[in-house]
């Protein structure tokens, strides 16, 4: 058989891929018209793509973001972030606070999002602190921030649902007039493209999956592991800021109970989809982003099909544990065994090879 | 003759794909022997083992157990335990949150509802039988690993244990430990348990075991009274070839006294860890291979740790080339051209899932700093260069180490610091647990370095390596350093007396 | 004998009196924090903390989150974890609510049901974590999405129970004879609880005694010590695992029950972040996550714990609904690190079973 299938099946995006083309092929089915893209003009006049593809790139703008930073800190402390998105929703109070003191400029805007990123870094900072100084578990460790960070979100406004208005806000979590493409989709193409020149240009993962797989041998060869840990749960908190920026920015206010709630379940669940282990180590930020969308996917789909909003999750659920059924290891021993008992003749009868020259081959 | 054979394993092969690890071995355990089961990395000793406690299916082949009228299934650990087979491994396996007593019963069966005093009683009987120095409501993580492995064998006895396989269970243990463990061996050879053991040190087999059986390749070489078969036939036999090359090699020359006017490439006074040596001083010259040696425990370990900083320095000077240094952490000893190789390689050297490649890389890697990454074409080369110096065996430089053989990983993590092109390179156990052909390529490898003008410092728990390839040993005992040998004092009976402390005259 | 030990011991830095172990001494300053506080605010606000009622109202509030944490303890022991336990809580409710409102429901009936949805919940996400080997997080993230979206397919409104011997058995009190407090008018009130309050009790003592004496507890603290170890020493480690997640998912019917007998509504708002709570009450009470330590006494005075400080916070003049997680997440704080400066100190002075290479390293 091809190299390509060879390398895919051991390929850990193969889970997220073949998900993702279930999907594909599910909505193929159900209705070709969920693929369409039109162009249609918005309430402000605006020209603006739209279709499901587009709301499924757009709505999962978010996750996606966060789900690199899980990744990272996944694979750095063995252990997940589960307060990505109270950190969010401080992050976004920050961004509203910043905003509501003063005339919104775009350099406002911008002095905003680094205050926001700031208060993030701290939270992501005290996060960090706990697991790699003082040894806690990350989920234990971030369950504090889980705890109280909403109602911290809350305090720092002061007031339960502040708003922020503008045209410049919508530039960003909207459409920027002029092009047809929302805002939130470019964001995140920036930010990934950012991502991959830190990870291209840096050590980022050599070190991370280094101090992920065996601190031990990580610091005897020079390598600081608890800055790195340190680092990747910084680097969480810009995600979250930037995730709770755009989440203010696409509806103009902040609702600090509701911004971007269990999000935090959905980030690990993308870094799990993308064939990650939640154990730490090797890492794939791909697998990461392409299991966001499949999330997100899999949501639009429901919708499409009709399934009120409230309900979406119980589908999701089902989904989700077919899919890691898929992956786990006792299933894929499994299958691998069926395969090489069952289906190594069937293919060699069909193709007319001889058994050697199959032997071969593998 | 067949009547006092416990256990009987014929014809057993085992395959993993790409792999024959096992092609119809034959076993036979007597009663009430020791049996060593030795054989290289590779051999097929553990996949045996495996078989034989049911952690691998095999895939043909008969396993008899006395008492037993037809062949036996086991298809687990507990088929095995129940059966009579108990196996003790060098990792302890036993559970270090409970106590000695529930270590000794649980998972056993018995009541549902546990009588925790009759539990203690009994474990209290056992433990003072076997002369075991623990107390039955000790948790089991504040006994040291020696009383712990004493009582896992413990329990394997106390479960009526007719085969009880020892799987290198002196590694981690200390000499007056090791003794320990052989008279508790021998008490229960004569209470007629089958042993199998398994280990590195020839030593050992010959003062403690019975008969051999030697596996090479997964295959048989055959088994031998102990009497019949001295070591070099052993050794000969477990590689497949004749000795030359191990008798071959070349001591380095002692080199001149220490006061020839050259300045020491490391230099360290009054140095101290955090993980308890005591201050000492040494210092090493260009193209030195020096040793420290000792007891497991000594000291040996942590010292070498200090001077590379891998542990909190507390206290101390250090000079690299006649210039005072501070090494606080691994990155600064790197920084001076110092590398590292540690006692355990799979928890202080190896990052496991990463490629062959990373590994080797590491080191230079976080030499040339975190924001700049070395190409892909780079790495691949530096990485093809060295598999290919060292022979490193494995499919390709893509390959995760984890899936090589322990001496094919030892070689990449050596690789690793060869790369950084150290001036003093510290191998801590660098052929502890390796086939043997791989520890003369490992001691050949120092000596050639050493003529290149590295500074070696070399640690192995087998003295004969030492004395083939250090020109000067520093001894040591309870954290102090009691003595330094060289040239001629150089002999195996006088590190012994220096290390216990008679009759040293001179230093 | 004595010279061989010390050899032995001196090896390894071994202390021979033998030390408090760790479980005890966490659990020790959990119902110290405990009774600390609470003697505190008797103190200093006086008042309702003084009226035993008021204590006795923490348990008959949270009677179902004390079952529910009694399960999540169990599930931590082994290394694990179950987050679908306030999910599934708050289905039991609805489905029971659903179930008494339909005509010709009865009390055993939805009693039945409370316990077959937990059942159910804990038998399928135990087969998948521990025969299939897939993260217990994210089983029970599934686990709980299911359960939450569930409630909203069977009921999208919330729904009050009406069924009359349903509204006996809640509006049944257990007076506690001999205390009690003084109305507003002078007259003598006695202090009681609720049927709830005795199940909660009582699943805490049973779980208790599973835990500390019988063969299925110990290999439960075997598993979550050393799964590998378990193994080898003849543990079926899955099954072990299996009963644990089936135990949980149990616990969680029992504690949705418990939930409707105290509130008789179904509502998908119900028992919202109770998993979280669970787990937070598991820690305090000194269950360490990576498994292998916990008891459930210990959990239960952290579900005290946690909401007398939440009592406190409001005697103080802050109501506000914030300052309650804020507390809690502080209080979380101050536990977590107080356990790992606590066993960081403990670990430098006794060895732990750990190979060589550690031991060097921890002889400080």
């Amino acid at each position: 058989m091809a190299k390509w299938w060879e390398r895919l099946s051991k390929s850990q995006l193969l889970v997220p891929l073949s998900a993702l083309l279930l999907l594909v092929v599910f909505n193929l089915f159900r209705d070709i018209g969920f693929f369409s893209i039109s162009l249609a003009i918005n309430n402000d006049g605006n020209t603006v793509l739209q279709g499901n593809l587009i709301s499924i790139l757009d709505g999962a703008s978010e996750l996606a973001i966060l789900a690199i930073g899980m990744t990272l800190v996944t694979a750095s402390s063995r252990g997940q972030d589960i307060s990505v998105g109270a950190v969010a929703a401080i992050a976004g109070s920050v961004f509203v606070r910043v905003l509501r003191g003063n005339e919104i400029t775009m350099s406002v805007i911008l002095g905003a999002f680094l205050a926001a990123c700031v208060a993030a870094m701290i939270c992501g900072l005290f996060n960090g602190a706990l697991v790699s100084v003082f040894k806690i578990q990350p989920m234990i460790a971030t369950l504090i921030l889980f705890s109280a960070g909403r109602s911290i979100a809350y305090w720092i406004n002061g007031g339960a649902t502040p708003t922020v208005d503008s045209p410049l806000l919508n530039y960003i979590g909207k459409l920027i007039p002029g092009i047809p493409i929302p805002s939130p989709i470019l964001i995140v193409i920036a930010f990934g493209v950012l991502v991959s020149l830190v990870l291209r240009f840096t050590n980022l993962g050599l070190y991370t999956q280094a101090v992920g797989i065996n601190e031990k041998s990580a610091h005897l060869n020079g390598i600081n592991a608890v800055g790195i840990k340190l680092v990747t749960f910084m680097i969480i908190g810009v995600c979250a800021a930037l995730a709770g920026s755009i989440g203010v920015c696409k509806i103009g206010l902040i609702n600090h109970e509701k911004i971007l709630l269990d999000i935090e379940m959905d980030a690990i669940l993308a870094v799990a989809i993308g064939g990650n282990a939640l154990g730490g180590g090797k890492f794939s930020l791909k697998g990461s982003v392409i299991g966001a969308y499949v999330i997100q996917a899999l949501t639009t789909t429901l919708y499409a099909i009709k399934v009120p909003s409230t309900q979406v999750k119980a589908y999701k659920a089902i989904v989700i544990i077919l899919i890691v059924v898929l992956g786990s290891p006792v299933i894929k021993a499994y299958l691998a065994r069926l395969r090489d008992s069952k289906l190594r003749p069937i293919i060699n009868r069909l193709t007319r090879k001889p058994a050697n020259a199959m032997e071969n081959e593998s | 003759m067949e009547n006092d054979i416990v256990l009987s394993m014929r014809n057993i092969s085992k395959s993993f794909p790409g792999v024959r690890a096992l092609h119809q071995v034959d076993f036979f355990l007597k009663k009430g022997e020791i049996h060593a089961l030795m054989g290289e990395n590779g051999a097929g000793k553990s996949t045996l083992i495996k078989v034989l406690t049911g952690v691998y299916p095999k895939d043909t082949g008969e396993i008899h157990l006395e008492g037993h009228q037809k062949e036996v299934v086991i298809k687990s650990p507990q088929d095995a335990q129940q059966l009579g087979i108990s196996t003790v491994y060098q990792e302890i396996t036993l559970c270090p949150n409970l106590s000695v007593a529930e270590n000794m019963f649980i998972g056993r069966g018995g009541d549902r509802v546990i009588q925790w005093r009759s539990l203690r009683n009994r474990t209290t009987d056992i433990l003072e039988k076997l002369n075991i120095p623990a107390r039955a409501t000790q948790p089991l993580s504040s006994c040291s690993l020696a009383v712990q492995q004493m009582v896992a064998i413990a329990r394997a006895v106390d479960m009526d244990c007719k085969v009880l396989i020892l799987d290198e269970p002196t590694s981690s243990l200390d000499e007056n430990e090791v003794d320990k463990l052989f008279s508790l061996m021998r008490d229960l050879k004569d209470q007629g348990v089958g042993i199998i053991f398994i280990t590195h040190f020839l030593e050992q087999v010959y003062e403690v075991c019975d008969r051999i059986t030697v596996l090479r390749n997964g295959e048989l070489v055959g088994a031998y009274e102990i009497k019949e078969l001295p070591r070099v036939q052993l050794i000969s036999k477990m590689m497949g070839k004749e000795l030359d090359e191990i008798t071959g090699l070349e001591k380095q020359k002692a080199l001149p006294d220490d006061d020839d006017g050259t300045i020491p490439v490391f230099e360290a006074h009054g140095l101290s860890s955090a993980a308890g040596t005591k201050a000492f001083d040494f210092k090493i010259r260009k193209g030195e291979v020096n040793g420290f040696t000792g007891l497991l425990g000594s000291g040996r370990s942590e010292s070498v740790r200090a001077i590379f900083g891998a542990d909190r320095v507390t206290g101390g000077r250090v000079k690299v080339n006649g210039h005072t240094v501070r090494i606080a952490k691994p990155r600064d000893a790197m920084r001076y051209g110092l590398g590292y190789l540690p006692e355990d390689r799979k928890q202080d050297g190896l990052i496991e899932e990463l490629s062959v490649r990373d590994n080797i890389i590491l080191a230079l890697q976080v030499m040339k700093g975190f924001f700049r990454p070395f190409s892909k074409a780079e790495a691949e080369a530096f990485a093809d260069k060295y598999i290919k110096l060292l022979g490193i065996k494995t499919a390709s430089s893509d390959t995760p180490i984890k899936s090589l053989s322990g001496g094919n990983q030892q070689k990449a993590i050596l690789a690793r610091w060869l790369l950084t092109n150290p001036r003093y390179l510290i191998l801590d156990e660098p052929t502890r647990g390796i086939d043997v052909g791989t520890k003369v390529e490992i001691q050949k490898l120092v000596l050639k370095l050493a003529e290149d003008g590295v500074s070696v410092t070399f640690i192995s728990s087998e003295i004969e390596e030492m004395l083939r390839t250090c020109s000067r040993l520093i001894v040591m005992r309870d954290r102090n350093i009691v003595g330094e040998l060289r040239g001629e004092e150089m002999t195996q009976a006088k590190i012994m007396h220096t290390i216990a402390g008679e009759a040293v005259q001179d230093g | 004998m004595t010279s061989k030990q010390e050899n032995l011991s001196g090896a390894s830095g071994k202390t021979i009196r033998e030390p408090i172990s760790n479980t005890n001494l966490l659990l020790a300053i959990t119902i110290g924090t405990f009774f600390g506080m609470y003697a505190l605010a008797m103190l200093v606000w006086g008042g309702g903390f003084l009226n035993p009622q008021q204590f006795l109202d923490i348990f008959n509030n949270n009677a179902f989150l004390i079952v529910i944490s009694c399960g999540l303890t169990v599930v931590m022991i082994t290394g694990g974890i179950d987050i679908s336990v306030g999910g599934v809580t708050a289905l039991v409710t609805m489905s029971c609510v659903v179930h008494l409102n339909s005509g010709n429901g009865s009390v055993l009936g939805s009693l039945i049901m409370a316990l077959g949805i937990g059942l159910a919940f804990g038998l399928i996400q135990g087969l998948l974590v521990s025969y299939l080997e897939i993260q217990p997080f994210i089983v029970s993230l599934a686990g709980m999405f299911f359960a939450r979206g569930m409630i909203t397919i069977i009921s999208n409104d919330p729904q009050t129970a009406g069924l009359e011997s349903f509204l006996a058995l809640k509006a049944f009190r257990i007076v506690i004879p001999g205390i009690g407090y003084y109305g507003k008018t002078g007259n003598f009130i006695p202090a009681s609880i609720e049927p709830g309050v005795v199940v909660a009790i009582l699943v805490v003592l049973a779980i208790f005694f599973m835990l500390g004496w019988t063969r299925f507890g110990r290999n439960l603290y075997a598993v979550g010590g050393n799964m590998q170890s378990a193994m080898m020493l003849g543990i079926n480690v899955k099954r072990t695992k299996f009963f644990a997640y089936l135990l949980s998912g149990l616990l969680a019917g029992i504690g949705g029950f418990v939930y409707l007998l105290h509130t008789g509504a179904g509502d998908a708002a119900n028992a919202t972040a109770a998993e979280m709570q669970a787990i937070a009450s598991s820690i305090i009470g000194g269950t360490l996550l990576t498994g292998g330590v916990g008891n459930v006494i210990g959990t239960l005075f952290g579900v005290l714990s946690l909401m007398t400080i939440n009592n406190i916070v409001r005697a103080s003049g802050l109501r506000d609904p914030w300052w309650q997680s804020i507390t809690t997440g502080l209080m979380l704080c101050f536990f977590i690190l107080l356990q790992s400066v606590i066993l960081s100190v403990r670990e430098k002075k006794t060895t732990i079973a750990l190979p060589a290479w550690m031991m060097i390293r921890r002889r400080t």
